[in-house]
């Protein structure tokens, strides 16, 4: 059974370096939980739009990586969260196009589709968390290049 | 030098151990070119690994000159440290973990503790033969301690210069053909570096009269909303200068991610790899010499 180790963390999100640790970070947690290689490459991609929205729109904030087990499934857990404006209307933001930046808008409902569950708790004046977990959804192969 | 009074008939155990390893300094440095730490660094010529061999022998012979054996800060060990470090790291970036680098070190001490027993005479006081053998693996201990030191230093120098080096690198504009030119991108694909990218393209574009420019995105490890767009609009503004973009090099990975996200490339065109690329370009400029086969077969 694979361990904790290197999996639950809490990294900084404050500066476009920081950005390139998360995505490192989920990278390696990502494959020691046994991820495969399309599996990861999703998550990571779906961590880089919500820490980059954690750091645009949020003003700042942190990733807390943890892992989740269920039956033999193995999962990562990855919670955003700023102390920023927060979302006014959590629906309309998740459709695909809608920005109040100069992005594409496909941050939010992109990283939906990247992941397995999706939540996002967001109160006006008080910062928002989007919280995501993905499951290894096949068996740990132990000498797999990260 | 400060010469001690030696006790009894016999030298200081160190200075026994010196002047045995400048006599031998040769043998050891042969033996230790078959141990797997010089075999594995010096993979092309048994020569250099003794050569090897014999400064480090050489400066050991120095620290133990000085009487303090278990000094990683010697003056002896300057002359070395940089190959020690050079050593170590070999080691580490050939995936050995910093205990079995350890464990490579320390083999070089039987063969050099073999020596000094064998050449003691068998009349010789074992109490003494003892110390010398002690102060000799005192000395390899901390041999030990130097090679993880420097290569544990230059492990650290090295991912900080290949952090800057992902943010830094150049992006090189390749002329592949006439009116054809290719950046190869590496590395995070942030909006500072998209910028360079873009502007050195753009130049490429210019000076080079691209009719065509490829963009292979092979080495960069995320495609995210931030970095399609930092693309998409670098293959607008190249259209904008007359050349048409090319993105090759989407891993499969990448492509399923690219179709979740959402992502609409749109009008970009793309190809699986750098070749495919060139084909099409070439195809498009009409050279028609992609396909340009023995007995004047027609290009498709
Ligand atoms: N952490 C956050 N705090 C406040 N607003 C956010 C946050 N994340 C997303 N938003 C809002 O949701 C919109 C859509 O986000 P997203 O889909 O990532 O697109 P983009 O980042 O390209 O604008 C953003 O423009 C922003 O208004
Ligand atoms: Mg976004």
């Amino acid at each position: 059974m694979r361990t904790a180790e290197g999996v639950e963390a809490c990294l900084p999100i404050r500066s476009d370096m920081d950005l390139m640790w998360v995505r490192q970070h989920v990278r390696q947690a990502a494959a020691r939980l046994g991820f495969g290689l399309v599996d990861r490459t999703k998550l990571v991609t779906a961590a880089s739009e919500l820490a980059r929205n954690t750091l645009v729109h949020g003003g700042g904030g942190q990733m807390e990586s943890a892992r989740v087990t269920r039956g033999h499934l193995q999962g990562l857990r990855l919670a955003f969260s700023d102390r920023g404006p927060g979302i006014p209307d959590v629906d309309r933001t998740l459709s695909d196009g809608y920005t109040t930046g100069d992005g594409l808008g496909l941050g939010l409902g992109g990283a939906r589709r990247l992941v397995h569950e999706f939540a996002i708790d967001s109160r006006p004046g008080a910062g928002t968390t989007v919280t995501v977990v993905s499951w290894a959804l096949r068996p740990p192969h132990p000498r797999e290049e990260m | 030098m400060p010469e001690h009074e030696a006790e009894g008939q016999h030298g200081s155990p160190t200075w026994e151990v010196r002047d045995f390893l400048r006599r031998r300094r040769e043998q050891i440095a042969q033996r230790w070119a078959d141990e797997s730490l010089f075999r594995a660094v010096f993979t092309v010529s048994r020569d250099e690994a003794v050569e090897a061999g014999r400064a480090v022998v050489e400066a050991l012979a120095e620290v133990a000159g000085t009487g303090r054996p278990e000094n990683p800060a010697a003056a002896g060990f300057t002359t070395v440290r940089e190959q020690l470090g050079r050593m170590g790291a070999a080691r580490a970036r050939a995936g050995l973990t910093p205990a079995q680098i350890s464990v490579e070190v320390d083999a070089l001490r039987p063969p050099a503790v073999d020596l000094l027993v064998a050449d003691f005479p068998d009349d010789a006081p074992a109490g003494f033969v003892r110390e010398c053998t002690n102060a000799l693996t005192a000395l390899m201990g901390t041999l030990r301690l130097v090679v993880m030191e420097t290569a544990l230093n230059e492990g650290e120098a090295m991912l900080d210069r290949q952090r800057l080096q992902m943010l830094e690198v150049a992006t090189p504009v390749i002329r592949l053909w006439d009116g054809i030119v290719a950046v190869p991108l590496i590395g995070t694909l942030d909006s500072a570096r998209s910028q360079v990218v873009m502007e050195t393209l753009l130049e490429a574009v210019v000076t080079e009269q691209a009719r065509f420019a490829i963009l292979d995105i092979t080495g960069v490890p995320t495609v995210d909303s931030l970095v399609a767009q930092h693309l998409m609009k670098t293959v607008q503004a190249a259209r904008l200068m007359g050349a048409e973009c090319i993105v090759s090099g989407i891993r499969p990975a990448i492509a399923q991610t690219i179709v979740h996200l959402g992502l609409d490339l749109g009008t970009v065109v793309t190809r699986a790899g750098l070749a495919d690329a060139l084909g099409y370009a070439l195809g498009r400029l009409g050279a028609g010499i992609v396909n340009a086969a023995p007995r004047g077969a027609e290009p498709r």
